[in-house]
C-alpha cells in the first residue's frame, strides 16, 4: 500500500504527487481529527493545516523511523490535540464531552461513501469493550504502549497481545 | 528469528499506531524491510486501521483540497517576498548606512566650519594688527616725512648738543624752525632714562642766562626712532637736557645736565 515512489516525489516538491497522496490519506486523515475535535468545521481547518505541514515537511519523513501512514497519523493526532487544549476550542466546546470513534460510528445514520460502512458496522457490534479502549487509545489518540497499559491498568505485554486480537477482529470485518 | 511469532506478538499493530519508542520503531523498520511477510501484515494492519479511520469521518475531504493548493501556490508565489523583503533590508541598510554617513558629513561640516570660524577669527585679528601696524607704519612715515620736510626747510636750524659731564658719551640733535616755532629733537644719543626720570628740554639765553622749559622727552621708552616734536616760541641761544624728576622741574638741575649746544649766530 505505502508507494514509496509516491512518497519520493513528495519529498521532490512534486505537487501532483502532492495531490495524489492527499487523495490516499486525506480521508482517513480526516476521520481521526475528527474522532478527536467532533466538529466538521474545525476538522477542516486542521486537515488543511496537517497537509499543509505534509508538503512543507515531507522531507522529514523517514521510512526508517516508521511508516508514511503513521507518520501523517502523528500529524494529525498532535494537531488535533493541540487544537482540543487551546483556550479558544476550549471555551467553545465547554459542556461537550469527548466522544470516542465507537460513540461517532453509533450515532452515523448514513455515511453514504464509506465502502466498509456494513463490515464496519458488524464489526463495532462485535466489539469488546476493551477494544473499543484499546484501539481508541493507541489509534485515535495516540496512546503509547506504556501510556495506555498504565491508563487502562494492564501490564504492557497484554496490551501488546489483546491490540493484536482486537485488529485482527477489525481485519476480518473490513478485508474480507 | 520465528517470523510467525514475531507477527503474532503484536508489535506490528503498535508500530502501525505509533505507539512504539523511537528505537523500537526502527527495528520494526529494519525487520519489515527485510521480510516480505512482515510488510505485508504491516500493510493490511494499515489498510484496516484507515478504514476504520475513513468510517469515523463525517464526508470524503476532496473538496477541501482546493483550499490547500491555493495556500500551497500563496506560499509559493509568497516564497519571492522574502527576495523582496531581502531587498528591502538591502534598501533599509543603505538607508541606514546613508543616514550615518549624512550625520558623519554633517558633524564634519560642523567641525569644518568651525575650525574656519576659528581661522577667520584669527585672521581677523591678525588684519586688525596688520592695520594697526600699518596706521603706525603710516604715522611714522608721516613723522618721518614732516621731519625730513623740517629738516630740508631753510629756515631749520640744525644745532648739535654735545655730551657734558653728566653723560659725556652723550649728544643729541635739535632741529628748530623759527618761523613755525616748532622743534624736533633726535635724542637717539641719549642713553636710555633711569626709572623714575625724564628729560627735560631747555632753552637757554646767554645773557643773562636765563632755562626756560620747553617740555619733556615723555614716552622715551616707547618712542622708536627716538624723534621729539616739541613747540619753542623762545629766542633760544642754546639748548640742554637734563634728567629730572618724573614729571620736570621748575629749573634744570644742572647737576644732571646731559647735553648742551648753542645756536649758531642768527644772521
Amino acid at each position: 500500500m505505502q508507494q514509496d515512489g509516491l512518497i519520493r516525489e513528495l519529498q521532490n516538491g512534486n505537487q501532483r504527487a502532492f495531490e495524489r497522496i492527499y487523495e490516499l490519506y486525506s480521508e482517513s486523515t480526516f476521520g481521526i481529527i475528527y474522532s478527536i475535535v467532533n466538529d466538521e468545521k474545525v476538522a477542516e481547518e486542521l486537515l488543511q493545516d496537517v497537509f499543509m505541514k505534509i508538503w512543507n515537511n515531507a522531507s522529514s519523513y523517514d521510512s526508517d523511523k516508521g511508516r508514511f501512514f503513521t507518520w501523517v497519523l502523528n500529524i494529525a493526532r498532535n494537531a488535533s490535540i493541540d487544537k482540543l487544549r487551546s483556550k479558544d476550542f476550549k471555551n467553545k466546546r465547554q459542556n461537550l464531552q469527548p466522544e470516542n470513534f465507537v460513540d461517532i460510528l453509533e450515532t452515523r445514520t448514513n455515511h453514504a461513501a464509506a465502502t466498509d460502512a456494513i463490515g464496519i458496522r458488524k464489526f463495532i457490534e462485535a466489539l469488546e469493550p476493551i477494544c473499543k479502549k484499546l484501539i481508541d487509545l493507541l489509534f485515535f489518540k495516540g496512546y503509547t504502549q506504556k501510556e495506555t497499559a498504565e491508563e487502562l491498568k494492564m501490564p504492557l505485554g497484554s496490551v501488546k497481545t489483546k491490540n493484536r486480537a482486537c485488529i485482527k477482529s477489525l481485519r476480518k470485518f473490513v478485508l474480507e | 528469528m520465528d517470523l510467525q511469532e514475531y507477527i503474532s506478538s503484536g508489535v506490528l499493530e503498535l508500530y502501525v499506531c505509533g505507539a512504539l519508542s523511537e528505537e523500537e520503531s526502527r527495528e520494526v523498520s529494519n525487520e519489515l524491510k527485510q521480510h516480505p511477510e512482515i510488510r505485508e501484515e504491516v500493510e493490511e494492519i494499515e489498510a484496516a486501521l484507515s478504514r476504520l479511520a475513513v468510517s469515523v469521518a463525517p464526508y470524503n475531504p476532496q473538496e477541501v483540497l482546493a483550499a490547500i493548493n491555493t495556500k500551497i501556490n500563496n506560499e509559493e508565489r509568497g516564497q519571492t517576498i522574502p527576495a523582496q523583503r531581502k531587498t528591502a533590508t538591502v534598501i533599509t541598510y543603505l538607508g541606514w548606512a546613508a543616514s550615518l554617513l549624512l550625520l558623519v558629513g554633517l558633524f564634519f561640516l560642523f567641525n569644518k566650519n568651525n575650525e574656519l570660524r576659528e581661522a577667520l577669527r584669527n585672521q581677523q585679528a591678525r588684519n586688525a594688527q596688520m592695520e594697526q601696524q600699518i596706521a603706525d607704519a603710516r604715522k611714522s612715515a608721516d613723522k618721518a616725512e614732516e621731519l625730513l620736510a623740517i629738516i630740508r626747510d631753510r629756515n631749520t636750524e640744525r644745532v648739535l648738543l654735545a655730551g657734558q659731564d653728566a653723560a659725556p658719551d652723550s649728544y643729541a640733535t635739535v632741529f628748530w624752525n623759527a618761523e613755525q616755532n616748532q622743534i624736533f629733537i633726535d635724542a637717539q644719543g641719549l642713553p636710555e632714562p633711569p626709572r623714575g626720570k625724564v628729560y627735560q628740554v631747555w632753552s637757554l639765553t646767554m645773557q643773562p642766562l636765563q632755562p626756560t622749559s620747553i617740555g619733556l622727552l615723555d614716552d622715551f621708552y616707547q618712542d622708536e626712532n627716538k624723534v621729539f616734536q616739541l613747540e619753542n616760541a623762545n629766542q633760544s641761544e642754546a639748548f640742554g637736557i637734563t634728567l629730572e624728576p618724573e614729571g620736570g622741574s621748575e629749573t634744570p638741575s644742572m647737576d644732571q645736565l646731559y647735553v648742551l649746544g648753542t645756536v649758531a649766530a642768527t644772521p
